[in-house]
């Protein structure tokens, strides 16, 4: 888009790691989170919906923290980790939090799933086995409305017991 | 869409200080961004420069030196809130700083930020007035302390001048017969009401009780008449809950999309005796 008003400003290079992968960019430093994962990389999980960091829709990690990518300068991402929900597959397997949120029947429309799955995991790095109350306040600041949350929590206290399990079996 | 703009990124508070001097209200400045980039999305404010102060380097240290908890501009709510150093003398700011907004922006959002944005819906603003919170400010080669009672001066207006920057804010820890707590009702991401107390007590007596009050008006704002009524007075609840009676009395409440005046000032008088309540037992714990 065509700078408003005739203003510019220059140009810089951006260096960061999407899912793992190096991309490199020349952006304005306008530029949001949002607009550069879905528009330059074609990452389209990460979804525009409220756009005031209210709804969680266009959640990413950053350096494994959540931020809302609609109001978070894709220049902040410099020299950072991004991950986004299509980062959370791994060989062809899905995340047991993906896996949980299909079995339980976590997602309707799924516009708000990939902000929760990816908050979610954020809670069960910290908390890996949250009580569904534990659940419910570290996901009050993302909206679904479809399923009435009550699926998702299940999903999401189902999936930190799974991973739990599979870390002990692990050892 | 944002309007363009350029980022500077300055080493030091005087090359920040000189950037903002130099481009006038055209610059801001620039922390987490989670209250700027929002304004400037929205297009209810453009600044052509954004001078990121996140390059200068020890602005997010959080330190305590056996009587004053320094907190650095830059300390991000979540680095408040899981910060040993704030749990073992400030508990009570680790619990505000983890209910400010959500995970997101608790992530990005800073201490500095959340006061120099002045937004009157602020629980960390409360939190400070009703604590005697130190706010410094400085610019190219001097600082200035302001009492946080002082600081905020109106909606999204602060004593702080165009070229200065909030480089960290001063707390002294609860001593012994202290009690502090916090008291908020929220229906959404920023609070309807919130009631901050701070109440000092020796052998059944109130020396003295703090109390704020936020999110109703253009600024939080100590209850100055309630604070009044606490100063001697017994420590029973009855004292507690006149004084309660009077944050809501006197409040200079504003109507909002968040709630009626009069909704508001009944809602603060029940916050105001919760916290109250709560403070008075935090003293007795601090005291046995």
């Amino acid at each position: 888009m065509a700078p408003q008003g005739g203003e510019v400003a220059p140009r810089r290079e951006l260096a960061l790691i999407v899912n793992g992968r190096p991309a490199v960019a020349r952006i304005e430093p306008r530029e949001l989170l949002l607009d550069f994962l879905r528009n330059r990389l074609g990452l389209t999980g990460a979804k525009r919906s409220c756009d005031v960091q209210v709804c969680g829709a266009c959640t990413v990690l950053v350096d494994d923290r959540p931020v809302s990518a609609c109001c978070f300068l894709a220049y902040e991402a410099r020299g950072r980790q991004v991950t986004t929900i299509e980062g959370l597959a791994e060989a062809g397997h899905l995340h047991p939090l993906q896996e949980a949120f299909i079995e339980h029947g976590a997602i309707q429309c799924g516009f708000c799933t990939p902000g929760m799955i990816l908050t979610a995991l954020t809670l069960l790095r910290e908390v890996p086995t949250p009580s569904p109350d534990q659940v419910r306040t570290y996901l009050k600041g993302s909206l679904c409305r479809c399923t009435g949350y009550w699926k998702i929590i299940d999903a999401v206290v189902d999936a930190g017991r799974r991973m739990a399990r599979a870390e002990a079996a692990r050892r | 869409m944002l309007r363009p703009f350029e980022i500077h990124e300055p080493t030091s508070i005087a090359e920040a200080s000189r950037l903002l001097a130099d481009h006038g209200e055209d610059a801001a400045v620039y922390a987490g961004g989670t209250e700027l980039i929002l304004v400037m999305k929205e297009g209810l404010a453009h600044f052509r420069h954004l001078v990121d102060i996140k390059t200068i380097p020890g602005l997010e240290t959080i330190a305590y030196d056996g009587a004053v908890l320094r907190l650095g501009a830059l300390a991000t709510h979540r680095a408040i809130e899981r910060s040993a150093v704030v749990g073992r003398h400030a508990p009570l700011l680790a619990s505000v700083a983890s209910q400010v907004a959500n995970p997101r922006v608790r992530n990005v959002g800073t201490l500095g930020g959340n006061l120099c944005f002045a937004e009157p819906h602020s629980d960390l603003g409360t939190l400070c007035v009703a604590w005697d919170a130190v706010i410094v400010l400085a610019r190219d080669g001097e600082e200035r302390s302001v009492p946080a009672d002082r600081f905020f001066t109106g909606v999204l207006e602060t004593v702080r001048e165009p070229d200065e920057v909030l480089v960290r804010v001063e707390l002294r820890p609860f001593g012994p017969g202290t009690g502090g707590a916090y008291q908020r009702f929220a229906m959404h991401e920023r609070p309807t009401a919130g009631v901050a107390a701070v109440v000092a007590t020796r052998g059944g007596v109130i020396q003295h009780g703090r109390i704020a009050i936020g999110s109703v008006g253009p600024m939080p704002v100590r209850a100055s008449e309630a604070e009044a009524m606490l100063a001697g007075a017994p420590l029973r609840d009855e004292a507690l809950r006149e004084a309660a009676k009077a944050v809501g009395r006197h409040a200079e409440v504003m109507d909002d999309l968040y709630g009626s005046a009069a909704y508001k000032r009944h809602v603060l008088t029940v916050l105001a005796a919760r916290a109250l309540r709560e403070a008075v037992a935090c003293a007795r714990e601090e005291d046995a």
